[in-house]
This record gives C-alpha cells, structure tokens and sequence, in this order.
C-alpha cells in the first residue's frame, strides 16, 4: 500500500471563483511545522492583487443586493461544507502548524460560520432603526455593505484566523480580498475550495498566498478597496498600512476577537434616510 | 355636455398634480417671516382693502346690514377720504338687489355666492337658476362653489362640466370658483382642482366658503398661486385668487400678500387678480394703518362696526 | 409704490464681543504662550470684530493636560450628574439663542434666519439629546460595556461654528470623555462663547477645552501622544493627512469631509418642492455645506420645466446684509473662499458651461457670491467633480433611474444624495443604490440629533448623531 507514489497537490490562488497560478508565476515552499516539505504554493504578485480587487468589485453588487436571508443560507452552506471535509482540514491544520488542538480549531472556523449566517438579518435591527427625529419625517438609519474590503489574515491559527475575518465581513454583504497565511498558506486554499464547492459566488471570496511584505501594500493602498482589516498586521507593518490606507479614506478594522455583531458591524455603512410625512 | 373631457386632463397631465405637503408647508413659513418696509407697508394695507371682499353670509343677513355694510364697503373710514373704498360686497343672492341698489356708481361691485352655497348639493338646473338670477339682479362676481362630492368621487369631468355651465350662466358676470379646500383632502387634490378651474374657464379660484374648518392657510394659498402660474405659463391667460375663510388680522393680510407677490410677482398684487374675503379683516387694517401712520397703537372702538 | 422689503436687522446689542480672547484651557481663559492674536472679521463687512489667541505646541500641551487631569473625574461622576450638566448646557444655549445666533451670523457671515432658525437650535437640541444618553450608556450597545476613550481632539470648519461644535462636544461629553475642540481659523467667535456658557452650566473646568489659531494648530493637536480620540470636519484631503498622522498609533478616528451630492428630480416629482430642495440644497448656508446638493440631476423630459422654476425662483432670492431677517443668501465666509468659487467658476465656464447667474447688487464691501447655475454640464467637468463650497449649482441630465445611480455615484465622495419623484418605490429603490451616507427623499439638507449623518468612500467614516454618534466616543468591550 506504502509504495503507491502520491500525487502531489498543486495548490493555486483563488481569484474570481478559479484557482489560477500567480501571473508570476512564483512559488514558494511550504513546510510542516517540523520542516518536511508540504507542497508549493503560489507566490502572489501586485497583479494578482489588482484581478482580485476586479474580481471582488464585479461581485459586489449581486452579493450585497441579495437578501439577508440568502446571505445567511450562503453562509451556512459553507459551514456544511467544511464540516463534510472537517478531516481533511483537520489534518491539514495539524500538519502545518502542529497544533495539539486542530479539530478546535476546525470546529471553531465552521461554528463561525454558522455563527454569521444567523447574524445576516439581524444586523439592521442592531445597528439601525427609526429614529425619532423633530419633525414631519419618516427617518430611518440602516447598515450596508462598505464594498471590498481588504483583510490580512493572521499567521496563525490559520484557518480560524482567516474564517473569524472573512465571516463578519461576507455576513454584512461586504466582498473580499484577503492574503492567507503567509507560512500556512495551505489549509486557507482548501478552505477555498469549499467556497468554490458551496454557493459563494464567484469574486465574493478572493484567497491570495504569497509574501505580505509585497502583498499589504499594495491591497492597503488600491483606491478601489473600501477597507482595510489590520488585524492579523504585526505591529512592525500596522503603521506603513493604516498610511497608505489614507489614500482613499479607507476604513481600518480590528478585531476584538470574539464572535459579535459589531464584528460584522465594523465592516459597514450606516445609511440615513430622510421622507416627509404629509398629504 | 358637449364640451371635450380631454382639456383638464391634460393640463393636469402636463403640469402635473404633484405636491409634497411638508416642502409646501416650510416654503409658506418662511415666507411669513418677511417683513416689509414701513412705507410698504401702508402701501400693502391699503391695497389688502382694495383687495376686500367685505363678505356677510349670515342667515341672519337682513336688507338693513347689508346697507350698512355696503356704506362700509364705500368708505371704510367715513373720515378719512385717503382710506379707499373695498373691492366688492360678498353676499347672499337674495340681497344682491338691495346690494346693487345701495353700491351703485360707487366702483364697489356685487359679490353674490350662489349654487347653493355652501355645500353645493343641489340639482345643477337649480344651481344654475341661482347664478342667472344674481347676475340679473346686479351682481358682477359670482362665487360658486365645486361639487367636492363629484371630486372627492373622481368624477372630475363632471366637475369640469358644471363649472363651464356656470361660466355660461355668468354671461358678462367674473366667475370665483371656490375649490372649499379644507374638504379636498390633499395638497395634491388642490392644485388639480385649480387645475380643473381655471381650465374650465375660471375668472378667480378661491380657497374657502368661509363655512368649515380649516379654511384657507399660507400653503394652500402657496398651491394654488404655483397651480395659477403654471397655468398663465402654458396658456397666457392670468386667472386671479382669492382667499377668504378666519382671515381676521393685518398681519394675515399681509402674508398672503408676501406669498403672491413671491410666486405671481407684482402683476398679481391687484384687485383685478387678488382678493380676500373677509368681514372683520377691515377694521384691523384701518386701525394698522393708523398705527403706521402715528406710531401709536389704537384703539377697537374709533372703527366702526356694522 | 413698490413692493419691497424692509431692511430687517437683527440688533446686535446683546452681544458683547471683547477686543481679545485667550485660550480657554482649565476653566479660564488664558494667553497663549506665544503672545501672537490674529484679527477676526465679520465677511460681511470685512469689520474686525476681535483679535484671538494662537496656540502653538506649548499651548496643545496645556490644553491636553487639563482634559487629561480632567478625564478621571469626570468620566467617574455618577452618570445622572453628568447627563445634567449636558441638559444645563441646552438650556443655556436656549437661553441665550439670539445672543448666539447674531454673533454666529456676524462672525461667519451666515443669514441670521438660518442661525436663528437652523444653527443655535440644533445646537442645543444635540445636547439635549447626548444628555439623555449619559445614563443610558448601557442600553445603547447590546451586550456591550461601554467606557469612554479618555482626551478627544476636536477640529471643526468654519461653516456651522456652534453646531459642528454641538456635534462634536455633546456626545464626547455624555460618554465621559473630556474634550479640547479647536475651532475653524475664521469662525472662532462662537466656540468662545461656549466656553461661557460652560462657565454658567458650572461643568467642571479641564472637561471642555477650547484652543484657537489655524490649520498648524489643529495638526498638532490631532498627533497628540496623549489623545485618545480624533474628531475631524473639514475638507478630504486634510481628512487623509490626518489619517496618515495617527496610522498605527491607537487613537480612534472619525472623519467627516466633503462631497458632491446628486440631488436627483425624477419627472414625476412635485416641482415646485422640489425646486424649494434644489434651492435650499444648494443655495442653504451661500452652499458652505459639505452635504450641498451641488449635482443637480434632472429627468430630461423635465428639463425645461424644471430650469424655468428654478430661475424664476433665482430671481426671488435676497443676498446682502446677513443680519437682515430677509436675506437669503448671506456673504462668503472668506476671502480664500471666495477665491475658490472664483477659479472653479471660471473652469466651470472655459470648460464651456453655460453660467446663469441671478442678477443682484453685490455690497461693496464683504465677500459676496451670486446665486450661480451651470448647464450643459457633463460628468467630466471639474465643476461636476469638485467640491465647490459656494453657492454654485451644475446641472447635468438623466434618462432612467439607472443612468441616475450611475452618475450619482461616479465620484470619490459618498456624503449625501437627495430623489424627488412621487413614486415610493422608486424612491425605495434609489435609496438603496446610492452610495451615499444620507439620502433625503422629497426633502433636502434635515439635520437632526437623532439622525445619524455621516460619509460613504471620501466623504469619511463615523457617523455623528443618534446612538451611532455616541459609539463613535466609547470603547466597546464583550460583556
């Protein structure tokens, strides 16, 4: 059984629903958390970059004009994805980060997902409402979508790290650019092949390995990116993005690390609207 | 009636009967907070009694007030020549004989309401009846009122016909038609039953009967001088307006005059296209011009009360 | 005889304006450290009004030092307490309304019927407001703790001193934060008279910190080490240096900037209110209003229509003496401004706009601008693109609701948009698709304290007002 020679994953970006190479194409290694080689990943390039603003740009519109209710079922399709490949992510974690408790961390990144798809229609309860405002008008205020939105994901825990982002952003009707892992890149490409295989639009979830250092900036200043999550940014890089993210007045999220509305919340608009009441 | 239906439908079309309640009610406040100049302001009380519809519609009216009224109506201020004289005596048809007796030769024309004033329910043969008898007897203005139970029912070429029928019926007499907007419902409603009016031949639209509640208001005055414009726009033709109905002081006069001078300009600020109906307005304008003229504040009894 | 109105000023008796003004840091009024005062004028006059204090880095130090000194007793005052010195603070405004509204009108060049009517009310109606919250703070978030941030620095523009002051103070305050505000180099007048009122409310001294001088000031306050809060209104690109500034510090940041609003008239729409909104869109405050409805789309099968309205309506428009209840259209607030209306003016016409102006005197002395209309303006004229700040509308024209959301959003900003049509869905339908962080349906340029305003994109993040305005002040923390 052991002289079966394997047949070696390739794993790609994930850009516009396809998994394209990096128009670089680069690679990079990436090794088990004891050293043994794992497979090549994609080395993502500032063009990758740009087709993954497009792809998030193009998707948007469809996205975030679904239902909340759609939104929601999405999103629970992931979890249910996840949770049929739950094994495979399982060892996956385990391999590259050596992770005593990688089955947490799996379970932990599809109750996240079960978390958001249940928050989808309560954001507007939340956020917004009537507002009683001194005069004859109707006035509501109301949280939409902020567009595309940016994410760095952090190194570690690596699959949780980047689902615990993505979910509060996508729950809200937002489309995103994120950069994976930079030494785990793995398990996040797996992860995206779940998206691929749920009903994540094509564009809505755009997944890019490569190194940060090239990456961030150029995802931090692309004036077509509505925000900008700095939450898995070292200290070291925080200041140059949070910069060059003043280019378009981009909005900076933080995670306070928990599962909440106002994670979801912080990649929103507010929107207020004004109507007489009269005859 | 063989008169096209297409006529106020289409100026409705084309003009539109869109009007937002609350921008309508805002633009009329602010317009009453404009103050006029002093000398203007004599200017514009004299002009709001030459404007005056001095109105009694009373069951109680009797061939005895509406002598009185009608010397009133001729010399508002019997001793002072410089005060002028009111634009029509408003009355019921049944007095318009005593009336036209009483105003002649003095410029003072005879206002008769008639077709069944106030509520308009009657047959139309009688509604008719009634203005061809008040014109014959010497009224030079009829003031009819719309059926609002044919409006408010969307029988709005019914409402159309009746008002060229009594257009007919006016012969030489001007025609006020009064739209009773505090039964219309809605701004809207408003400006396309002046819409319809004026279409059909309207000398005047005119707010109120005087007899329900609420009577005419800054915005609707606001509505129908815009409906007025838009109309003289499209077809050249300047229908006037009249308010009336709890217009009791100056400072009311006066912010209806501020309201038309704004939206119809000066060409509009004539008893040939403005008047108001009103009973007790007059003696508040002649105290205020008093005031304006000396400076101080009078006193109810130097003006007469008939 | 004519027709015309009374020249009506407003008496500015009540008002006391002293030859100098300090800094007002810890409770009293102090000299800056530098000794320099530059002269304020009324831009209706070009009078000099006052001669105010310029705060260099010496002075942002004083000033953060007091409202730090200041935080942890008033962020630990029994809540209730501090909700009545909010209320307090209403009521002086109320009680002195006229006092502040002709000083506002005298100092900024505004109609007095706006600052009477619009400005001092609001002002002291966000109080009220904030004070209402003050004890509420744990309802407002659920299943949040909240705590103030600490020191907030506060930098406001020149075109609704007292009102940009209100929403900025009002509910730092009610959170628990203390605040030093700086307000805008040509409007200073009115801040300082809230220092007064403060005074009278008896707020404690160090919580409201009000510091003077121009943009230098305003930057050195912002990079403060020890501020926790920044609170910007004012122009884009002085919102991104400030972004840049404070990148990767923790200080909190909101931002409210400019915009170039599409105020859009479907066909359908009732014209004359609309025409009222184009007015008051454009022309509410000489068009100093970040969320001015500058863009003016209209249905091209009601063009015509519209623009005859529209300029007869011009034609009614009072411009002169801002003190006089009758006026409409008040001066420019600066010199510099005016210059900026002027340049993009004359793009506007060699880009080959077509420039209606109302015809009016101008005073002679002052800063005036006529009520101004560009058509035949296309989406790529500077004039369509640029945040004017005067009292200059463009006008461009639209086929479908499509081609409406299409142009409306075809700019960095995203502040404010208005729709006229009396169609409900499609008003629903618009407001959905604009990008923009306040829609006005049938109605234009409605402030209110419990109505959260703030930007999409450019126009900047944060809201201000309501319980969103509140969260912009706290730190938020799981239960």
């Amino acid at each position: 059984m052991n002289d079966r020679l394997a047949v070696r994953k390739t794993y790609k970006l994930f850009i516009g629903g396809a998994f394209p190479r990096s128009e670089s194409a680069r690679s990079y290694r990436v090794l088990a958390h004891n050293g043994d080689f794992l497979a090549n990943a994609s080395r993502a390039s500032r063009k990758d970059v740009r087709d993954a603003v497009t792809a998030a740009r193009a998707a948007w519109p469809s996205w975030s004009g679904l239902t909340a209710y759609n939104r929601g079922q999405v999103l629970y399709r992931v979890a249910e994805v996840m949770e049929s490949r739950r094994a495979e992510l399982i060892e996956q974690v385990q391999r590259a980060e050596g992770d005593a408790n990688a089955g947490g961390q799996v379970d932990d990144a599809i109750d996240t997902w079960v978390w958001y798809a249940g928050l989808t229609d309560k954001l507007a309860y939340i956020a917004g409402g009537l507002n009683p405002v001194a005069g004859p008008y109707f006035n509501i205020t109301v949280p939409e979508s902020t567009g595309v939105v940016g994410i760095v994901a952090p190194e570690r825990p690596s699959l949780a790290g980047l689902v615990e982002r993505l979910a509060p952003a996508l729950c809200g009707g937002n489309s995103v650019v994120a950069t994976t892992s930079q030494v785990h890149p793995l398990v996040a490409i797996s992860a995206a092949e779940c998206f691929a295989t749920s009903d994540v639009p094509p564009g809505v979830v755009n997944l890019l390995s490569g190194h940060r250092d090239e990456l961030v900036p150029v995802l931090a200043s692309h004036l077509d990116v509505d925000a900008l999550d700095v939450t898995g940014l070292g200290e070291e890089s925080l200041a140059d993005a949070e910069r060059a993210a003043a280019g378009n007045v981009k909005r900076i999220v933080r995670s306070q690390g928990e599962r909440s509305p106002y994670e979801a919340t912080a990649f929103m608009e507010l929107k207020t609207v004004w109507h007489p009441m009269g005859t | 009636m063989a008169q096209s239906t297409v006529a106020p439908q289409s100026l409705v079309d084309e003009l539109g009967d869109a009007v937002d309640a609350v921008g309508a009610e805002q633009r009329a406040a602010v317009l009453a907070t404009r103050s006029i100049k002093r000398s203007s302001k004599l200017w514009a009380l004299e002009l709001a009694i030459r404007c005056c519809d001095l109105t009694t519609l009373e069951g109680a009216d009797t061939a005895g007030k509406i002598r009185a009224l009608a010397s009133k109506a001729m010399r508002p201020a019997p001793t002072d020549p410089s005060i002028p004289h009111v634009a029509a005596l408003c009355i019921y048809p049944s007095l318009v004989k005593v009336a036209a007796e009483a105003l002649r030769g003095s410029g003072v024309v005879v206002a008769s309401v008639a077709t069944a004033f106030p509520s308009g329910q009657a047959a139309l043969t009688t509604r008719l009846s009634e203005i061809e008898a008040a014109v014959a007897d010497g009224a030079g203005e009829i003031d009819i009122v719309i059926s609002r139970g044919a409006f408010l029912a969307g029988r709005f070429d019914d409402v159309y016909d009746e008002i060229i029928r009594a257009k007919e019926a006016c012969g030489e007499a001007h025609l006020k038609v009064i739209l009773e907007t505090g039964e219309l419902g809605s701004y809207g409603a408003i400006r396309r039953a002046s819409l319809i009016a004026m279409a059909a031949g309207a000398d005047f639209i005119k707010t109120s009967t005087g007899k329900i509640s609420p009577a005419s208001t800054g915005p609707v005055a606001l509505v129908m001088a815009e409906s007025i414009r838009d109309y003289a726009d499209m077809t050249g033709r300047a229908v006037g307006l009249k308010v009336a109905g709890g217009i009791r002081s100056s400072k009311d006069a006066i912010r209806y005059l501020v309201i038309i001078h704004e939206t119809l300009g000066e060409e509009w600020l004539d008893p040939g296209r403005f008047r108001i109906g009103a009973s007790s307005l007059l003696n508040d304008l002649l105290m205020q011009i008093d005031k304006q003229r000396s400076g101080v504040y009078s006193d109810p009894d130097r003006y007469t009360l008939d | 005889m004519t027709w015309d109105y009374a020249p009506a000023p407003e008496s500015t008796a009540m008002v006391s304006i002293d030859n100098t003004y300090g800094l007002y840091i810890g409770g009293d009024f102090v000299d800056p450290a530098s000794g320099e005062y530059v002269k304020t004028i009324n831009p209706a006059t070009e009078e000099v009004l006052s001669a105010i204090a310029q705060a260099d880095a010496t002075d942002v130090d004083r000033a953060v030092e007091a409202a730090r000194a200041a935080f942890e007793p008033w962020s630990t005052l029994p809540a209730p307490d501090r909700a009545k010195y909010l209320f307090r603070i209403a009521r002086v405004i109320q009680e002195r309304s006229r006092e502040l509204a002709v000083l506002e009108t005298m100092n900024g060049g505004k109609p007095i019927r706006e600052s009477r009517d619009i400005d001092v009310p609001l002002a002291a109606a966000h109080f009220f407001y904030y004070a209402g919250w003050a004890d509420k703070l744990e309802y407002a978030f659920a299943g949040r703790r909240a705590e103030p941030l600490g020191v907030a620095a506060q930098v406001i523009p020149w075109n609704f001193p007292l009102l940009m002051l209100a929403w900025k103070i009002a509910p730092a305050l009610a959170a628990g934060n203390t605040v030093v505000l700086k307000p805008a180099e040509t409007t200073p007048l009115t801040a300082l008279a809230f220092a007064s009122v403060c005074d009278q409310a008896g707020i404690p001294p160090g919580v409201v910190n009000i510091i003077t001088g121009a943009g230098e000031t305003g930057a050195m306050l912002v990079r403060h080490p020890d501020v926790d809060k920044v609170a910007f209104t004012g122009s884009t690109e002085v919102g991104k240096d400030i972004q840049r500034a404070i990148a990767g510090s923790a200080k909190h940041l909101t931002l409210e900037l400019g915009g170039k609003a599409a105020n859009i008239v479907f066909a359908d729409a009732a014209l004359d209110q609309a025409v009222e909104g184009i007015v008051n869109g454009i022309f509410f405050n000489q068009g100093h209003v970040c969320c001015a409805g500058s863009r003016l789309l209209v249905q091209e099968s009601a063009f015509e229509q519209v623009m005859a309205k529209l300029k007869r309506r011009l034609g009614t428009l009072r411009l002169g003496d801002p003190l006089d209840k009758n006026t409409d259209i008040g001066a420019i607030n600066s010199r510099a401004q005016l210059d900026k209306i002027n340049s993009l003016v004359e793009t506007g016409v060699d880009e080959g706009a077509e420039l209606y102006q109302a015809s009016c005197d101008l005073p002679d002395r002052g800063f005036w601008f006529p009520p101004s209309v560009f058509t035949g303006v296309s989406q790529s004229h500077r004039i369509a693109q640029e945040e004017i700040f005067g009292p200059v509308l463009s006008v461009l024209t639209f086929r479908t609701p499509e081609e409406a959301v299409e142009k409306a959003n075809n700019t960095p900003y995203g502040l404010s948009a208005g729709v006229w049509t009396e169609k409900g869905s499609l008003i629903l339908w618009m407001a959905d698709r604009l990008r923009a962080g306040v829609v006005w349906a049938n109605t234009f340029n409605r402030f209110d304290p419990a109505s959260a305003f703030g930007g999409y994109k450019e126009s900047g993040f944060g809201r201000e007002g309501g319980p969103q305005g509140l969260s912009a002040y706290l730190r938020l923390t799981g239960p």
